[in-house]
């Protein structure tokens, strides 16, 4: 059996208008909607409290809902979470109210209505503790970023890891659009899942610069244009990136269907990354590595003739 | 000829068998058992002990599994969890207070491998229910508490060296103010002060005679990190109590506390413990014989109390006054030592308060015994009981007599642990009920075991034995990831199985870019022997260079990730590590042993090669 039965090499370079528009829409779109919408950012993030509970019969959300607003502790969230048996309880955090007993009166006042009302989880997260998540966690994609920069300057070239860059950070901007646009919870796991992504999609642009620097070592390749070269490489690891992306999302996948609501976000994060991670090692990446001049002499060394001994 | 040398396949053979080993533990869940452990070297846990529990254990009719001593506490196994808490209530009855008696879960692995320290992976809360706290220590408490002291202790210094001094004020968090009448108090009140307070710096002004003290920077910076630590000793003191077998409480930041408490159930109770003061109290003993054997007889006259007092050689009762002359909050510091004739003691420091109603007290009551009582939860225990020999100025308390170093070791934390340095708030809780645990494994493992079972089926197809290879590898892969963690014991999470499943689906991206460089040798009309030994040379350079940039990632989540984020990240970096291993060597030394001993070997089953017809 084999999937990629390709005769000619795809010519992905003369695409590049056409690549660069899609990317650039969908880029400014994600931007748009971080703006406008904004993430919705989960407890650990903001602080607050998040209470899990279970009933033994079908929760009445609404009577929760008017139990919990009796506290006049501000805007509470009441939602069902996967069953109607589940249900999820967001509290702000209010400034003065350091202590962590709310969770107990919420509790009280539920098993006043039910006795049977099981206590889950609760996560309350202090307004400190967030906003030192936020300034880690964007330091953390800032070292990432740098740190992948230098590796593939030194083992590459600085215009592909200029460009291999561009194109991950796409990618993590068009992941964090559609967290905004559908307004999915923004949690630490799904910022590690974020993370991940960044290193996963470099893994991509490596495979396919690592074929462009052997296509220019190979003879057979010499005389050719830098996007021919670029086009081959691509189409030759082309069978390569569908198979392990496939068998990387089967994994996915499988955390979406069985792994519950506490990796849902993560294996949310991890499809768009990397169905974009496909698409921006070779049609962002590429071009981009070609715009900015990659030539052969960028990658092969070439020796210098021998100067004549003067006498 | 594809072959290795033979240390190779003994190096490789060595780690699979390793891993194996190492993997074993968490396949044999756990059984039920009670833990045994004391917070003092006083009472300590020994096979005297052991012995005591068995008996009682017999004559209760309870068989246990097994029971033995692991470090500084006692072990017993039992068979399920109602003889556990059967056990749990006759242990609890025949040892009382004295130990810390706590239900436990302990890994059912056979002896041999526990003996090999072979343990399953630690669990990280998430999977296995409790509480989580982040404490914030108030640091600026902390330095006012310090602050207060202090001019206390200049009051008292200029008082005893007949200074004559206006007012002392305290000037922003770590300046105090004393006014002076002239240039000579002033610089007389300057040497006394600098000679017994060496961790401030003076200055004085000439003109108004102000003297002005000043915390030292190093001092404030000491300040801080003993208030986290004495506060993490009481938090310790304080978690014993609710019987957590394995209760973790570190330090975390400059000024924060973690405190985790597996498998408890009860936040309220858990907050209730953690955030309360604990008090100790000063208060005299009545010896007088008659009074004494009244109370033994059930009848405490009016105005007294009966306690029990702990020692080495046993509980005793004493009876106590109901008055009480000092509270801790006068203690400033509690440190074990040793007195002029060699004997452990116990040095007291008591701020001026404290020091000025102790002179009075000891000069009112020589001869007589008097008690420290430390009174926590409505239940009151005697400390110590020394009698007093002479009067006690100046605020420097001995404590010696009848004392072990290890009593003395105990009686100072129990002195120290009394209050906190300084207030605390929980800023992070998170609370994980143990079906909600028990669920989050089950599904992680679900993942994991689906993801796997589908990416070798579609590997076995499209590859043929190469992919049925690279599913060995990948199954060699997992092993030693979980082999790595059980070994590091490093914590488990939900985001960390993530990570396993996820590295797994990464990991096979290595095999890929092997069996799709061999194809391509083969389509080139290389050789099977040489094809595969081009397509494992080609390739490696891209694995080098694809992981190491996914390295890069991971090892920034390790370093500023918390929580969640550095439990994935922790999974994710030793599976990148694994994986290369087993990708590259194992891998290879399947193909070899299968295919490279072959002579003539005309084709190799790496799935359909297909060839262009127009080339």
């Amino acid at each position: 059996m084999e999937f990629f039965r390709i005769k000619r090499d795809i010519p992905f370079m003369s695409y590049g208008k056409l690549t660069t528009t899609i990317s650039l829409v969908t880029f400014i779109l994600a931007v748009v909607f971080l703006f406008t919408k904004g993430l919705n950012l989960s407890v650990e993030f903001t602080g607050g409290t998040v209470m899990e509970v279970q009933y033994q019969q079908a929760a009445n959300l609404g009577d929760i809902r008017h139990r919990v607003e009796t506290l006049k502790v501000g805007e509470v969230q009441v939602q069902s979470l996967g069953t109607s048996r589940d249900v999820l309880i967001r509290l702000p955090s209010k400034a003065g109210t350091s202590s962590a007993k709310l969770s107990e009166q919420v509790m009280g006042l539920l098993k006043a209505g039910d006795a049977s009302v099981q206590l889950r989880k609760v996560e309350f997260v202090g307004p400190s503790v967030g906003e030192e998540l936020v300034s880690s966690g964007l330091t953390a994609i800032l070292l990432v970023c740098v740190g992948i920069v230098i590796y593939l300057a030194i083992r590459f070239e600085w215009r592909l890891a200029l460009s291999a860059i561009i194109a991950n950070m796409h990618d993590v901007v068009i992941i964090l659009g559609c967290f905004a646009l559908f307004q999915w919870e923004f949690s630490l796991t799904v910022l590690a899942g974020v993370l991940a992504v960044l290193g996963y999609s470099v893994n991509e642009s490596v495979v396919v610069f690592d074929r462009i620097r052997e296509n220019f070592r190979r003879p057979a390749m010499r005389g050719k244009s830098t996007a021919a070269v670029i086009d081959n490489a691509i189409t030759a690891t082309m069978s390569r990136t569908f198979i392990t992306h496939g068998s990387t999302e089967t994994m996915v996948l499988s955390m979406l269907l069985f792994g519950g609501p506490a990796l849902h976000g993560f294996a949310m994060a991890l499809t768009i990354g990397i169905v974009f991670g496909i698409y921006s090692s070779v049609l962002v990446a590429s071009p981009l590595a070609l715009a900015l001049g990659t030539k052969r002499e960028h990658m092969v060394k070439i020796v210098k003739p021998k100067e004549e001994a003067v006498v | 000829m594809n072959r290795f040398p033979i240390w190779k396949y003994l190096l490789i053979a060595l780690v699979l068998i390793t891993a194996t080993i190492y993997t074993l533990p968490n396949f044999f869940g756990e059984t039920p058992a009670v833990q045994i452990s004391s917070t003092r070297q006083s009472t300590p846990v020994d096979t005297a002990l052991m012995a005591r529990i068995e008996t009682t254990l017999k004559q209760q009719g309870i068989a246990p599994q097994g029971i033995f001593l692991d470090g500084t506490s006692l072990k017993v196994r039992f068979k399920d969890p109602d003889t556990q808490i059967k056990a749990r209530d006759a242990i609890q009855q025949a040892l009382g207070d004295t130990y810390i008696i706590a239900l436990n879960l302990l890994p059912a692995s056979p002896e041999w491998l526990t003996r090999l320290h072979a343990n399953p992976m630690f669990l990280g809360l998430d999977l296995r229910g409790g509480v989580h706290f982040l404490l914030e220590v108030d640091m600026q408490a902390a330095v006012e508490k310090t602050m207060e002291r202090y001019a206390g202790d200049v009051r008292r210094e200029l008082k005893a060296a007949k200074i004559r001094y206006g007012t002392i004020k305290r000037q922003g968090d770590t300046t105090l103010e004393v006014q002076l009448r002239d240039a000579d108090t002033l610089k007389a009140a300057a040497d006394k002060l600098a000679r017994t307070l060496p961790s401030v710096s003076f200055d004085s002004d000439d003109t108004n005679f102000r003297l002005t003290l000043k915390l030292k920077p190093e001092e404030i910076t000491r300040i801080q990190s003993d208030a986290v630590k004495q506060n993490i000793t009481t938090l310790h003191n304080r978690v014993n109590e609710l019987g957590v077998a394995e209760p973790v409480i570190q330090q975390a930041g400059p000024s924060r506390i973690v405190v985790q408490l597996p498998g408890v159930q009860d936040t309220a109770k858990a907050k209730d413990i953690l955030g309360r003061t604990a008090t100790l109290q000063v208060r005299m003993v009545e010896d007088d014989p008659g009074k004494v054997a009244e109370a033994l007889a059930g009848n405490t006259p009016a105005g007294y109390e009966l306690l029990d007092e702990v020692t080495s050689r046993g509980t005793g009762k004493i009876l106590l006054k109901k008055d009480v002359e000092l509270t801790g909050d006068n203690i400033n510091s509690a440190q074990p030592g040793f007195d002029q004739n060699g004997g452990a003691s116990v040095d007291i420091g008591l701020d001026s308060t404290g020091a000025e109603i102790f002179r009075t007290l000891t000069a009112e009551s020589i001869g007589k015994r008097m008690a420290m009582v430390l009174v926590e939860k409505n239940r009151s225990e005697v400390v110590t009981a020394p009698v007093i020999r002479s009067e006690i100025g100046g605020g420097r308390v001995q404590i010696s007599g009848s004392m072990n170093p290890a009593e003395a070791n105990d009686v100072a934390l129990l002195l120290r642990a009394g209050s906190l340095a300084a207030p605390m708030n929980i800023i992070e809780e998170r609370t994980i009920g143990p079906s909600l645990g028990k669920e989050n494994i089950e599904k992680g493992f679900h993942s994991t075991l689906w993801g796997f079972a589908a990416i070798a089926v579609f590997m076995a197809i499209y590859y043929g034995v190469f992919g049925v290879i690279s599913v060995i590898s990948l199954a060699a892969n997992l092993f030693m990831l979980v082999a790595l963690l059980s070994m590091l014991q490093a914590t488990l999470t939900l985001p960390g199985i993530a990570a396993i499943a996820l590295t797994l689906g990464m990991a096979i991206d290595a095999n890929v870019l092997i069996n799709e460089r061999i194809r391509e040798e083969l389509r080139n009309g290389v050789p099977p022997q040489s094809a595969i030994q081009a397509g494992y040379g080609h390739a490696w350079a891209t694995i080098l260079d694809s992981n190491v940039t996914t390295l890069i990632a991971g090892l920034a989540l390790l370093i500023f990730g918390s929580g969640p984020v550095r439990g994935f990240a922790v999974v994710h970096c030793l599976g990148i590590m694994t994986s290369m291993f087993s990708a590259v060597l194992v891998s290879r030394a399947v193909v070899n042993l299968w295919y490279g001993r072959r002579r003539r070997l005309t084709s190799i089953s790496i799935g359909q090669v297909w060839k262009p017809d127009n080339k």
